[in-house]
């Protein structure tokens, strides 16, 4: 149990004095996993509401789909994604192996199906007579939609914390399509993997400290967010 | 109504500032900058690289990815063109990618050596064993349990020489387990099972605090651990930064480079890890 009490002290020790390298590590972890947080969120919001609203056929295949989605694995992302992006692959033009982008889109591939399936689930959950109301108080099909959203608001932010708490906390992907380079796409988990394998057990802690701060802050932010008094 | 619309106008744009400084996006590098480094974990786990391409980088102007992988997997990056330069420690595997024509220029850098470690109660009653071979045939008829890396690694590699050395095949035997893990990582497995391991001496130095294994078996020629590096050949694949790759080769075995891999680590271990060899020959080694 020391490894925990000196990476506690670790940690704090990086942090006020403001360690240059550990601080750069965390801030990229923070903008490739709210990129990929906020890409998702997108794609997830709009798909997972445009399916829960329409009838289509086949339409439980694709729900099923999207469900199996939540619980892709990132090592099977972070390959596929890395075979794609090989420069003798089908995206080699684009030469964004081993980049932050290259975390970017592989993260978002991982959130994507989270944030769709819980959105498709809340605005799903609501009163089917809500949906009626709105229109029959004139309201266009765009603004009954985005009426819809907000009244989902709630569950819609916990999409997004899932989402978040789903990427921030990946490594397969990540090491895999980044290629933890030093000062470049290393970020929090891939180097808390990289300091255990160098047996810098006190630093791995340390950065996994560091990881859980951060996890905690965003979704702290995010929870002020959605328990704010709702308006009625 | 106005409230929660200010809540969700304040999430849009605290959302759209992370977007805006979101990384990478607007970092296209000219590709001739940068070079795919793939190599062994041994060179980053020791830190030897940190200390290198740093130095590189400044000199040249070209920017280094380091893919730290066994080098069994960094060959088979090199042989589809997705690395540019090798740096890796498996000579038989390495002259068959060089006959087949995926590299060129292999060039010798370093060595260091390999040891088998294991518990200080040592059951198989290896310690002091000159030979390797001898040693393996010990751990087998002793029956206790030998952690493999199992990962087509350099270490793996040479674990499978000294196997067949000793006229024994551990696949599928009981006391032959794999971890398929990095060096770091099996040597914590091997020390947390108490059982023994083949490690190559900079990554055992560098944990040696945390394990409780000792060094039983060092010093037998078979154990030298020869590091070359390799230009991926870019007739083969033509997308290949093959000027990369050769400034970054011959950087390897400039004086200055080989200088520093001489006294790399003898501040914080009190001995080298790796013992610069450019322009030796393989063979005169370990003589």
């Amino acid at each position: 149990m020391d490894i925990v009490v000196e990476g506690i002290k670790h940690a704090f020790i990086l942090l006020l004095t403001l360690d240059r390298e550990v601080l750069g590590i965390t801030w990229l972890s923070l903008k490739i996993s709210g990129s990929a947080t906020f890409l998702s969120m997108f794609i997830g919001v709009s798909v997972g509401t445009a399916v829960a609203l329409n009838q289509f056929p086949g339409r439980r295949f694709v729900v099923s789909l999207i469900n199996t989605g939540m619980g892709l694995p990132p090592v099977v992302v972070g390959l596929f994604v890395t075979i794609s992006l090989w420069r003798h692959g089908p995206l080699g033009f684009l030469e964004i192996l081993y980049t932050p982008t290259a975390i970017v889109i592989a993260q978002t591939v991982i959130a994507t199906p989270i944030v769709m399936g819980i959105s498709l689930a809340a605005i799903q959950h609501l009163p089917a007579n809500l949906k009626l109301q709105i229109l029959a108080l004139g309201a266009t099909r765009l603004q009954m939609v985005w009426m819809l959203v907000k009244e989902a608001r709630l569950p819609l932010l916990a999409a997004v914390m899932a989402g978040f708490g789903g990427v921030i906390s990946e490594v397969g992907a990540s090491i895999m399509v980044g290629g933890n380079i030093k000062g470049y796409s290393r970020v929090l988990t891939t180097a808390t993997v990289m300091e255990t394998g160098k047996g810098n057990f006190d630093i791995a802690m340390a950065l996994s400290i560091i990881l859980l701060l951060l996890a905690f802050t965003i979704n702290a932010i995010l929870t002020h967010i959605q328990q704010r008094e709702r308006p009625r | 109504m106005k409230k929660s619309q200010r809540a969700s106008n304040g999430l849009w744009i605290a959302l759209l500032c992370l977007f805006m400084l979101s990384p990478g996006l607007s970092a296209a590098r000219p590709a001739q900058r940068n070079i795919i480094l793939s190599t062994t974990t041994s060179t980053q786990d020791s830190g030897l690289l940190d200390v290198l391409i740093p130095i590189f980088e400044k000199k040249t102007g070209y920017f280094v990815k380091t893919i730290a992988v066994g080098s069994g997997q960094a060959m088979a990056m090199g042989q589809k063109g997705e690395a540019d330069v090798l740096l890796v420690h498996s000579p038989a595997a390495e002259k068959k990618f060089i006959a087949e024509g995926y590299g060129v220029n292999r060039r010798i850098i370093m060595h260091n050596d390999f040891v088998i470690v294991g518990p200080p109660s040592d059951r198989a009653g290896i310690k002091g064993v000159k030979s390797a071979a001898e040693a393996f045939k010990k751990i087998a008829a002793a029956n206790v349990i030998f952690m493999s890396r199992g990962d087509n690694s350099g270490t793996h590699a040479k674990e499978k020489v000294i196997w067949k050395a000793a006229g024994i095949t551990p696949g599928g035997q009981k006391w032959h387990q794999e971890t398929g893990l990095g060096m770091g990582q099996t040597l914590a497995v091997a020390a947390e099972k108490k059982t023994y391991t083949l490690a190559d001496r900079g990554t055992y130095l560098a944990l040696k605090k945390n394990l409780g294994l000792d060094i039983l078996t060092e010093g037998d020629a078979i154990l030298l651990n020869i590091y070359h590096v390799i230009e991926v050949n870019p007739l083969k694949w033509p997308r290949v930064n093959a000027a990369g790759a050769k400034a970054f080769a011959d950087f390897m075995v400039s004086k200055q480079t080989q200088k520093i891999i001489e006294t790399f680590g003898v501040e914080k271990f009190g001995s080298p890890l790796f013992f610069p060899d450019a322009g030796k020959k393989e063979e005169a080694l370990g003589k």
